[in-house]
């Protein structure tokens, strides 16, 4: 094939581009929309098929609905308590403060909400959640549409860009970063995966919004799309991830297939059993039981099958127990549940309980940014903001979520963060903010990757070194780790990245075809799980969802920090955590129990 | 044929390549346990990878994977092949209809240029409150049914009536969200989104085939709300009889 070069293709010129559809990518397109800015929203797939969409429970915000006296305060000290400890209080007291506003917005923007009888937004008890500041019992602050929440936000955020006029380059896939010489980003490398066309997509400011990277793991309840494309863009431009051994393990995806059953079940008021019948949580976290952190409870569950309690034929799952709630209750409040049930587990769940594991759901590290979406590089110890990229949504490492993020601040974070970034860029670029130019040899530096790969005439299988890579992030960095076997995991990634260096792209044709679009993805994958495996082996200690049975405590003298990996050395760094808030007191570090 | 082997007759045609679209059989052994018909293409593409089909979620909510299996059209995430098989054998097409791009991909801009005309998103100018807009759940329900469509397209391009009209008449997709947000009672544009639908084809040009109905992999009803769209636009003329004395 012919290679590609600055000179032979086109350049599509921005003032912001957005990677990613999603639900953060797509609420900071509407706020770039309505500014006049020219944006461009740049999609792998149409946006109502990001993974946005799957998201079922709901939207945590503290919104009064349920509770008249409920606080954010008290939100966020969930959260800083959730992500034991290493989230940043500036962030999480951001999220929990503005999210009101971003939730009601969504309303009016027409999100189809479930009600409660005075006409207000339904809200469900969720995992981790309590009233004055945990003393108060369990609150209900999750704000739902039926169990299909993604679903109807995304929608909702696709219809006002829709009404907004959001230019959208829908079905194409960026590929790598254009970097100048002063280390700014100018967008991006992408091509149209309907007709194959290259282009230099260059833009003052570029937004990662490309979501999470679950399918590092043979075990997921990601999309097939989620492969980290905007987060392995980054690490390949040399800029670092932070926190990337936090990956967040969900405790009900179903058996076998890997797909989500929400935490909304449980906090509608079913609960999981072991073979003998047993309410197990119970014994593990004797106050909320069921509704216990997420890392708790699929620790708890992967403990009761290591010691034989587990349901089966093979003892190697969990049973997810929903009938007494009765069918009238399972058909309105849990409707997708039931029909996915049904579909990939062949159970109905009115009669019998769902087979459930704990499966790869959430990465809680990614690009370091501030509230603003900024991303930033550590130079000398300081944090040094790299002008031209932002990233916002799962692909961002704000951090709220730090060592476990909490059912239903997933979606708050999107809205929260997605629309700050887009309202950053707006001032910023109106008050003469931007970038300077890329040279050629920039663009063609960008080409570099597609062009090889264009170019491949032997090496490897992409579907067969994805299953080798995806095996061995589920064998050496699930649920539990451990320094000996982690360091065989590292070993078999140093093979694996060969292959995925040498991968053999048959099918040269330029119409849609999905086999270069997946061998890309792959390399992205690689970068990410090579970051997380790296971050994994560095922290030696247990905290949130990073547990790791040679060292089981937490270690605050050593390990109250964020951990950022620099891809460059692949060394692992250690950066402060934000204990400063703006309006309220510190949360400090306690014992964290459930 | 032997039991244990599969045969999957696929529609297949690249642009670059081929003049025309052409009917490639594969044959692959027969898993031990019933899976997906996306989970067959996965193992197809693993023999050629030159076969082309989009997919995201896997779950059937996304709404990728529409195509025409064996005849009818439904989600390859979600359509078991227990389900669909036909003597050991399976025949995968695009949706019908649409122009293909490759393979199992087809070009979807009339499709969502329908669903854009509804204008696909609530209008209520009068000033927000501070808080949500209040809905009882009475009236909320009203939307359930109606919200959850995943734009698969799998019902418009079961139409007889699109593929006649596919720029004039809505389609069985477009008209659903056209009713959820007629349904809205937070939504105030009740009378310009009928005013936009009264002309002969919009709405009109469905005439009851009821495929939709059939088809569709989330259980939604197009044609229940198509009725209930006519039935407004009937009591709009009705209203507009009895305060002109005259249609107009």
């Amino acid at each position: 094939m012919t290679n590609y070069n600055s000179s032979n293709i086109k350049t599509l010129e921005f003032d912001a581009l957005i990677i990613g559809g999603g639900g953060s990518g797509m609420r900071a397109s509407l706020e770039l929309a309505k500014s006049g800015l020219k944006t461009a929203v740049v999609s792998k797939v149409f946006p109502t098929r990001s993974h946005t969409v799957s998201a079922q429970g709901g939207i945590t915000c503290a919104i009064q609905s349920a509770d008249p006296n409920d606080d954010w305060r008290w939100h966020m000290y969930d959260t800083v308590k959730g992500a034991d400890y290493i989230g940043d209080q500036d962030a999480i007291e951001y999220l929990c403060s503005e999210g009101p506003k971003a939730v009601f917005e969504l309303e009016h923007m027409g999100l189809p909400f479930s009600r409660f009888e005075n006409g207000r937004i339904y809200q469900r008890p969720f995992g981790g959640q309590s009233k004055d500041y945990g003393k108060g019992g369990q609150a209900a602050r999750t704000c739902a549409a039926a169990d299909r929440t993604g679903h109807a936000l995304l929608h909702t955020l696709y219809q006002n860009n829709v009404k907004e006029g959001t230019n959208f380059l829908n079905e194409w896939f960026a590929v790598d970063i254009v970097k100048n010489a002063q280390n700014e980003v100018t967008g991006v490398i992408a091509f149209s995966i309907e007709y194959g066309e290259v282009a230099y997509l260059k833009a003052q400011s570029t937004v990662m919004a490309t979501g999470g990277a679950g399918r590092i793991y043979a075990s997921t309840t990601n999309a097939l799309i989620n492969t980290g494309d905007g987060l392995a863009m980054a690490l390949r431009a040399g800029y670092p991830a932070q926190d990337m051994e936090m990956w967040q393990f969900h405790p009900t995806g179903i058996y076998g297939a890997g797909s989500l059953v929400t935490e909304g079940c449980r906090g509608e008021g079913g609960y999981l059993i072991n073979k003998d019948g047993e309410r197990f949580m119970e014994r593990y976290a004797p106050n909320v039981k069921d509704l216990a952190g997420r890392d708790v409870v699929a620790r708890s569950m992967v403990l009761e099958i290591l010691e034989g309690r587990g349901c089966g034929e093979n003892n190697d799952h969990i049973y997810l127990k929903l009938d007494h709630l009765g069918a009238d209750v399972l058909n309105a409040k849990l409707p997708g549940i039931c029909e996915l049930s049904r579909t990939f587990a062949h159970v109905d769940p009115i009669y019998e309980p769902i087979p459930v594991v704990p499966t790869c759901h959430y990465m809680m590290g990614g690009t370091p940014t501030n509230i603003n979406g900024q991303a930033f590089n550590r130079i000398d110890g300081t944090d040094s903001i790299i002008p031209g990229l932002f990233a916002a949504g799962e692909a961002a490492c704000v951090s709220v979520h730090g060592a476990n993020r909490l059912g239903g601040n997933s979606l708050l974070d999107l809205v929260v963060f997605g629309r700050a970034t887009g309202i950053f860029i707006q001032e910023d670029l109106k008050s003469g903010g931007g970038v300077k130019s890329a040279d050629k040899d920039d663009i063609d530096n960008a080409l570099d990757r597609l062009n090889t790969l264009n170019n491949s005439d032997s090496g490897y299988e992409t579907a067969e070194v994805k299953k080798e890579l995806q095996q061995c992030m589920q064998n050496y960095f699930g649920v539990f780790r451990r320094g000996e076997y982690m360091k065989k995991g590292l070993d078999e990634l140093q093979e694996i990245r060969e292959k995925v260096d040498q991968l053999h792209l048959k099918d040269k044709s330029n119409a849609f075809n999905t086999s270069r679009v997946e061998a890309i993805e792959l390399q992205n994958l690689f970068e990410v799980a090579e970051a997380t495996a790296i971050a994994a082996y560095s922290r030696d200690e247990s905290r949130g969802a990073h547990a790791r049975d040679d060292f089981p405590d937490r270690d605050d003298e050593r390990w109250l920090c964020h951990s950022l990996y620099d891809p460059l050395s692949k060394t692992v760094s250690k950066r402060d955590v934000n204990f400063n808030p703006s309006e309220v007191e510190a949360f400090p570090p306690i014992v964290r129990t459930y | 044929m032997a039991t244990n082997i599969l045969e999957v007759n696929m529609y297949r045609y690249n642009p670059e390549e081929d003049k025309f679209p052409y009917i490639k059989q594969y044959q692959i052994e027969k898993p031990s346990k019933d899976i997906m018909v996306l989970d067959l293409l996965h193992l197809l593409k693993e023999q050629d990878e030159s076969i082309s089909y989009r997919r995201s979620c896997r779950e059937g909510v996304c709404g990728s994977d529409g195509m025409n299996i064996n005849g009818k059209n439904g989600l390859a995430c979600i359509t078991p092949i227990s389900s669909v098989l036909k003597k050991n054998k399976i025949e995968l097409r695009p949706l019908p209809g649409l122009p293909v791009i490759r393979d199992l991909v087809v070009d979807m801009t009339e499709f969502y240029a329908q669903y854009e005309k509804i204008k696909p998103f609530l209008q209520n100018s009068t000033t927000a409150p501070e808080q949500e807009r209040l809905q009882s759940p009475e009236d909320r329900d009203k939307l359930d049914g109606l919200y959850e469509c995943i734009l698969c397209a799998c019902c418009s391009t079961s139409c007889p009536s699109f593929w006649w009209n596919p720029d004039k008449f809505l389609g069985p997709a477009a008209l659903l969200q056209a009713y959820r947000f007629l349904a809205d009672t937070r939504d105030l544009k009740t009378n310009e989104r009928l005013e936009d639908l009264s002309d002969p084809f919009s709405v009109y040009r469905c005439h009851g085939i009821m495929n939709c109905v059939s088809v569709c992999p989330k259980g939604l009803n197009p044609n229940k709300a198509i009725g209930e769209i006519k039935t407004m636009l009937l009591k709009d003329k009705k209203e507009i009889i009895t305060t002109d004395g005259a249609m107009n």
